[in-house]
């Protein structure tokens, strides 16, 4: 559903902005996973295509609230990140197929790598919820692009941060402290979110322990809602057909097995529709 | 007062002019989610090919000033999934539907209107012409009236004669009257004009070309003076031919210039990725606009904006006589 929102507060969180929106119909609605898209530049701007925002969290006063984070990557979230309490937002939302939570109370290490830990936080209350056991890795190129570090320690048994340039926690990559985490805390599933080269790493080391991975995906997209077609990645079915599908509507989570990260940025030939025939009559 | 808003693409009525542009609406389904898409008045489907299409590699999108890139590829189902479960599922709910139809070679055309010519649910079939011929080396039907031609006649003859055929021409020609004449020569019942044409952007970060496919068609307001011409030059030259005018469509107002041009019905594409909305929004800005002119019915506002200078619209005559003394 679309919600007029209106800026309640803003904040920097180290290298990241947080925007916490009152969006009633979206805050109600809202399962873990889940995302907003936002029209960036106001009335009559000349930015044509929504920005999808990861929801950091949600809260139930003044009807329910969202808090967004984002990073600034060009002039649309340039324009969001000089938003200022009071002013109002158009939202989108809730967007894309929400994490899938396992019935019984079993043990799961949740994977943020950069920013994306901020879908995590939302992840985390729902398992422990339902009584499951939460540690977290958290890690990122530098020390003030760890997103959550101080609700993770909260939150979780365990925190392990890594940082590549050392400057806070375990010098290395979120996979480089995921091995022991899993096998210190006996876990049963994980779950990731991030940019892709990490959801790649974290699948493969989740796929030696054998535990099921989900992994939320970032990808470009134009509109959120499952009618531009840009925001594609193949992924293999319940048929074991890949296909390209779209990060938005058939995601953005996904198992992280059925992902063909290798393959992200292409055409598999054996995709279905491929060029060249493929496996064109396997549909 | 309300206006009346109904309009005609050839001899099918439908209840207001706005229209999804094709490969804008998914599967219709997408947009069902927001609003009852019985409001649109038509849904037009992706261009659906003969086998199921993976599309281009990504990235297949770029913003650009007042605009976007995007080279998907016709990524789609293919005839066979799209008859059994995508127009199905508007024919059941009655939904108003142009089917876009795309091929490569004349032959692939002539097979998804054989295929289509009997299925239930097809208000029209649209033809998009922006195909590369695989039998003219990748050039596409649309630049050249005789090939556009070739694929209209062979498609008309196929089709039932109650389903009007539209030809989606693309701008990047040297004379888009004349391939919009040869394929009314050949049998189209109406036009649909613009397509994306096409542009480019390169990351000056990467020092590369934004999209995969390098190239891709440009959309969003940026294009709409182009369509306005387009629409404005051919239904000058063929002033009887029913044109859907698409490209850029924003606003009310922007649907009203491509009306005023000689639409009588309009596509929104990229308005729909700003806002899901936008159809009906824009279909009540433009009745809002109408009644704030005078006009009774969308059909006196088609092409009024031809007539010659010094005279009054036409509508508002009647009104002129009444009040002489």
């Amino acid at each position: 559903m679309q919600v007029t929102g209106t800026v309640l507060t803003t904040r920097r969180v180290d290298a990241y902005h947080a925007l916490t929106v009152v969006a009633p119909g979206i805050a109600e609605r809202y399962r873990p996973g889940h995302f907003v898209s936002v029209a960036a530049g106001g009335v009559n701007t000349s930015m044509v295509t929504r920005r999808a925002l990861s929801i950091h969290d949600v809260k139930s006063d003044y009807g329910g609230t969202v808090e967004l984070v984002f990073t600034v990557r060009g002039p649309g979230t340039a324009w969001l990140a000089e938003r200022r309490a009071r002013d109002t937002l158009d939202l989108v939302g809730p967007l894309g197929r929400p994490f899938p939570l396992p019935r019984d109370p079993v043990h799961c290490v949740l994977v943020g790598a950069e920013y994306g830990s901020a879908v995590l936080f939302p992840l985390a209350d729902a398992l422990l919820e339902r009584g499951c056991r939460v540690d977290f890795v958290l890690g990122a190129a530098s020390a003030d692009r760890v997103f959550g570090a101080m609700r993770a320690r909260r939150m979780a048994e365990t925190t392990t941060l890594t940082t590549e340039d050392g400057s806070l926690g375990v010098r290395g990559r979120v996979t480089d402290a995921l091995p022991s985490v899993i096998a210190d805390t006996h876990a049963d599933a994980v779950y990731a979110c991030g940019p892709m080269e990490s959801l790649r790493a974290v699948t493969a080391v989740a796929m030696e322990f054998d535990i099921p991975v989900q992994v939320a995906v970032e990808e470009a997209m134009a509109c959120g809602i499952g009618v531009c077609m840009t925001c594609v990645l193949p992924v293999i079915g319940d048929d074991g057909v890949t296909r390209m599908v779209r990060a938005c509507a058939e995601g953005p989570v996904f198992r992280g097995e059925r992902v063909r990260f290798e393959d992200v940025g292409t055409i598999p030939f054996d995709a279905l529709g491929a060029p060249g025939g493929g496996a064109r009559h396997a549909g | 007062m309300s206006v009346d808003m109904r309009t005609f693409l050839a001899h099918v009525e439908l209840a207001n002019p706005v229209t999804t542009a094709a490969g804008c609406a998914a599967s219709g389904r997408e947009l069902a989610q927001f609003f009852d898409l019985h409001r649109l008045g038509a849904l037009t489907t992706r261009s659906i090919t003969m086998a199921p299409r993976a599309g281009r590699p990504t990235p297949r999108m770029a913003e650009t000033p007042s605009g976007m890139l995007n080279a998907v590829g016709l990524q789609g189902p293919g005839i066979d999934a799209f008859l059994e479960r995508e127009l199905p599922w508007l024919a059941q709910r009655g939904i108003k539907t142009i089917v876009s139809i795309g091929g490569g070679t004349v032959a692939e055309y002539s097979e998804l209107a054989r295929r289509l010519a009997d299925a239930p649910g097809v208000t029209a079939l649209e033809v998009n012409l922006s195909c590369p011929n695989m039998e003219d080396r990748g050039r596409v039907f649309a630049r050249e009236g005789s090939a556009a031609a070739e694929v209209i006649a062979s498609v008309r003859s196929i089709m039932r004669y109650d389903v009007p055929v539209v030809a989606k021409l693309a701008p990047d020609v040297a004379d888009i009257v004349s391939v919009a004449r040869a394929s009314v020569d050949a049998g189209a019942d109406a036009l649909s004009m613009i397509n994306n044409p096409l542009g480019m952007t390169i990351d000056t970060e990467a020092l590369r070309p934004s999209l995969a496919a390098v190239t891709g068609g440009l959309s969003g307001p940026a294009i709409l003076p182009l369509a306005v011409r387009c629409v404005w030059q051919v239904h000058a030259a063929l002033p009887g031919v029913p044109i859907v005018g698409v490209g850029g469509v924003m606003s009310g107002q922007d649907a009203f210039q491509l009306i005023l041009a000689g639409a009588c019905a309009v596509g929104v594409g990229t308005a729909l990725f700003h806002d899901p909305y936008a159809c009906l929004r824009i279909e009540r800005e433009l009745e809002d606009l109408l009644r704030a002119r005078g006009f009774q019915r969308l059909a006196d506002a088609v092409g009024l904006a031809h007539r010659p200078p010094g005279s009054a619209p036409r509508h508002l005559l009647v009104d002129t006589e009444e009040s002489t003394p």
